[in-house]
């Protein structure tokens, strides 16, 4: 671990850029499951330039906390959410704001690659179908080949357009899944630990590509691999109980963090 | 703990070698059990067949007797220039036919009692009015003998039938043919000349009423309550009664049927439509369960892929569950609906029970079905239905294998692997 600080801080890293306004801002956002707490009063703001990690221990929340930027949680009976997250100045859980049009905004990234057993080409082609964006065949290849270009795999998969999404390797599968993430156009990318599930050379490349896809798209991570977020992202939230214990400049949180909870958990104390 | 000392354990003894004799001991007997019990199934399976096959064959055909009818020195007074247009079914009401047809039998082959079938003058009938100009000229018939002559010529009859059949044999008056009236005719009282067709006609279309309900009302109960209803004490208490209602007893249904749909509703009785709304009562629940089964089964990671990229809860469904969901569907559908095929109880409320002569035209005649049209012809003494019998079950159990067929095809078709 000690190593992996010193690495990193001597390793020469893209400069971090102060955001204008903030993409997505979030103030005291707490979440019950049924009776239970599961995030407590957490402020944050999520800027456009960077990529963002959120780090924690197992069950600290962090998951649930990023979940409510889409307004996934909905899908969970028992799930309840307080506070206020704004989108560009907009209260995304007003009752003005649809569901549908805010997850084509806010895409997601999910921990198990998920690919709908349908073709390859399908799977990309299915966003932008439902909503409209690609009009006639031709345009539709163009959106294809597009996002299949960005998440890195078109390469890959060409010349099988047509063969099954899930006949792909893991880490193809996952990058198919950012591919279709991209192809509605989204504003902000929200991956749940989109590499748990990879070996480390699949890995290599989905961290290859959200460097790639920094700046276009505003990016949340949720990890729980500490050298990850130390290699892709700018900015660091620990998450610890349902809390936001600390949020900053990644390099500050590393080597110098204010708390002595996520300097136990960064050394690896606990976690 | 450290005073415990490590014996190492010794595999060879006595009691350890008896041990594992008696364990592979053990794992033999449970397969020989396995066995066993399979072979018995599979011989009561045989069994069955084969003695359904060995009566039932013989009711796919018929003998035919030879007559040659003289109209013309008959004393069937018709003008075939009166058998035109609609006045064809009086005229030949008005005339004896069956008395011309059983005189020359009677002279043909003398001293054979019951040599025709009952209905084999109906056969001359249609045959005049096809073709009036016959009535001028002698004309060869082969007709239907009766169930006492059929039953003989397949070997089984009475001593003198037996004699009978071998003087006609004798004379090339008869022969046993493919009964193509069986697969084409509707019921009657005479073994000779009964069909499976109205029977049929009336399963295919009772069971079209009974999919055409419980196919969309049970698919999207299923997608209700496992996609958007909440979870509380109501769905419990739905959840409940629909698995209670899946093992309801089938004539409870046909009493709700006849109290509800002919006695308050007052739709036709005996008809394919009340029979498949009633089936549909039952076969609803079998397609829940599964439904929801098949639904439930499909990976949440799918749903959360299609809303994660803007989906709406419809297109979700729509696109994604349903899809996946659909060969557990289709297969407890196919199991609901062979069930309700092989049904009879529930019908015999509604009065799918009588006799009825004529295949059903549409889904408000009066029609049977195959099951009760089993149960009918086995109830009848007269010895050529028990071969009838036999042959209904027979065309049935096809029936049943063609769906159970068509079953295992779309769930091939539609399975998806991930």
């Amino acid at each position: 671990m000690k190593n992996m600080i010193d690495a990193m801080t001597h390793e020469t890293r893209a400069p971090e850029t102060t955001p204008s306004a903030p993409k997505m801002t979030a103030r005291g956002v707490s979440v019950f499951y049924g009776d239970k707490k599961a995030i407590d009063d957490v402020s944050i703001d999520i800027s456009q330039e960077n990529v963002t990690a959120f780090i924690g221990p197992s069950g600290c929340g962090k998951s649930t906390f990023l979940r409510t930027l889409n307004r996934m949680n909905d899908t969970i009976a028992s799930a309840r959410v307080e506070g206020s997250i704004e989108l560009d100045g907009e209260d995304i859980y007003a009752s003005s704001m649809d569901v549908v049009q805010l997850r084509a905004r806010v895409g997601m990234v999910f921990q198990k690659p998920n690919p709908f057993p349908k073709s390859i080409y399908e799977n990309v082609a299915y966003g932008p179908r439902i909503h409209g964006l690609a009009a006639g065949k031709t345009e539709m290849d163009r959106v294809v080949e597009k996002s299949l270009r960005r998440a890195g795999l078109w390469d890959e998969v060409k010349d099988r357009l047509q063969d099954s999404g899930t006949a792909l390797s893991g880490g193809q599968q996952q990058r198919l899944c950012i591919a279709r993430a991209i192809a509605v156009d989204p504003e902000v990318i929200l991956m749940d630990e989109p590499c748990s599930a990879l070996d480390p050379i699949a890995t290599a490349k989905i961290e290859e590509l959200i460097h790639e896809l920094r700046g276009r798209y505003a990016i949340v991570i949720v990890t729980h691999n500490m050298q990850q977020a130390a290699r892709v992202s700018q900015r660091t939230a620990f998450f610890h109980l349902g809390n936001l214990v600390e949020y900053g400049d990644t390099s500050e949180i590393f080597t110098n963090p204010r708390e002595t909870r996520t300097k136990d958990y960064i050394t690896g104390r606990y976690g | 703990m450290s005073d415990i000392a490590r014996i190492p354990t010794d595999w060879k003894t006595d009691a350890m070698q008896r041990r594992i004799r008696r364990r592979y001991a053990a794992e033999r007997r449970f397969r020989l059990i396995g066995l066993g019990a399979v072979l018995l199934s599979a011989a009561f399976l045989a069994f069955l067949l084969i003695t359904m096959m060995a009566n039932g064959l013989r009711g796919f055909t018929q003998t035919e007797v030879r007559l040659d009818i003289d109209f013309a020195a008959s004393d069937l007074f018709l003008d075939p220039a009166t058998l035109q247009g609609p006045n064809v079914d009086r005229a030949l009401a008005s005339v004896n036919i069956d008395g011309v047809v059983r005189n020359a039998a009677e002279t043909q082959y003398e001293g054979v009692s019951r040599l025709l079938s009952d209905a084999a003058w109906l056969r001359v009938r249609e045959a005049i009015k096809d073709d009036p100009s016959i009535l001028t000229r002698t004309e060869t018939f082969w007709l239907p003998a009766s169930d006492h002559i059929d039953v003989a010529a397949k070997g089984e009859g009475a001593p003198e039938a037996e004699a009978a059949y071998d003087r006609l044999q004798a004379a090339e008056a008869v022969k046993t043919g493919f009964n193509g009236r069986f697969l084409s005719a509707a019921d009657a009282t005479d073994p000779t000349v009964v069909g499976i067709w109205g029977a049929l006609k009336g399963s295919l279309l009772t069971m079209a009423v009974t999919i055409a309900l419980a196919f969309p009302i049970g698919v999207l109960s299923a997608v209700y309550l496992e996609e958007y209803a909440a979870r509380n004490r109501w769905t419990d208490m739905i959840e409940v009664s629909i698995n209670n209602l899946a093992a309801v007893p089938s004539i409870i249904f046909g009493l709700l049927g006849l109290a509800v749909f002919l006695n308050f509703m007052h739709l036709p009785r005996s008809a394919p439509l009340v029979g498949g709304m009633v089936l549909a009562l039952m076969t609803m629940p079998v397609i829940v369960i599964a439904g929801r089964n098949a639904i439930k089964s499909v990976p949440p990671s799918i749903r959360d892929a299609a809303l994660g990229i803007g989906a709406s809860r419809i297109q979700v469904v729509f696109h994604h569950v349903l899809p996946l969901a659909l060969p557990g569907i289709l297969t407890g559908t196919i199991i609901g609906m062979a069930r309700a095929l092989g049904e009879t109880a529930p019908l015999l409320m509604i009065g799918m029970r009588a006799f009825i002569a004529t295949p059903p035209g549409g889904i408000t005649d009066p029609a049977t079905v195959l099951p009760v049209q089993i149960y009918l012809w086995s109830d009848e003494v007269s010895r050529g239905f028990v071969e009838k019998t036999s042959a209904a079950i027979i065309v049935l159990l096809i029936f049943l294998l063609a769906m159970n067929g068509l079953a295992i095809y779309l769930r091939n078709k539609f399975e998806r692997r991930w």
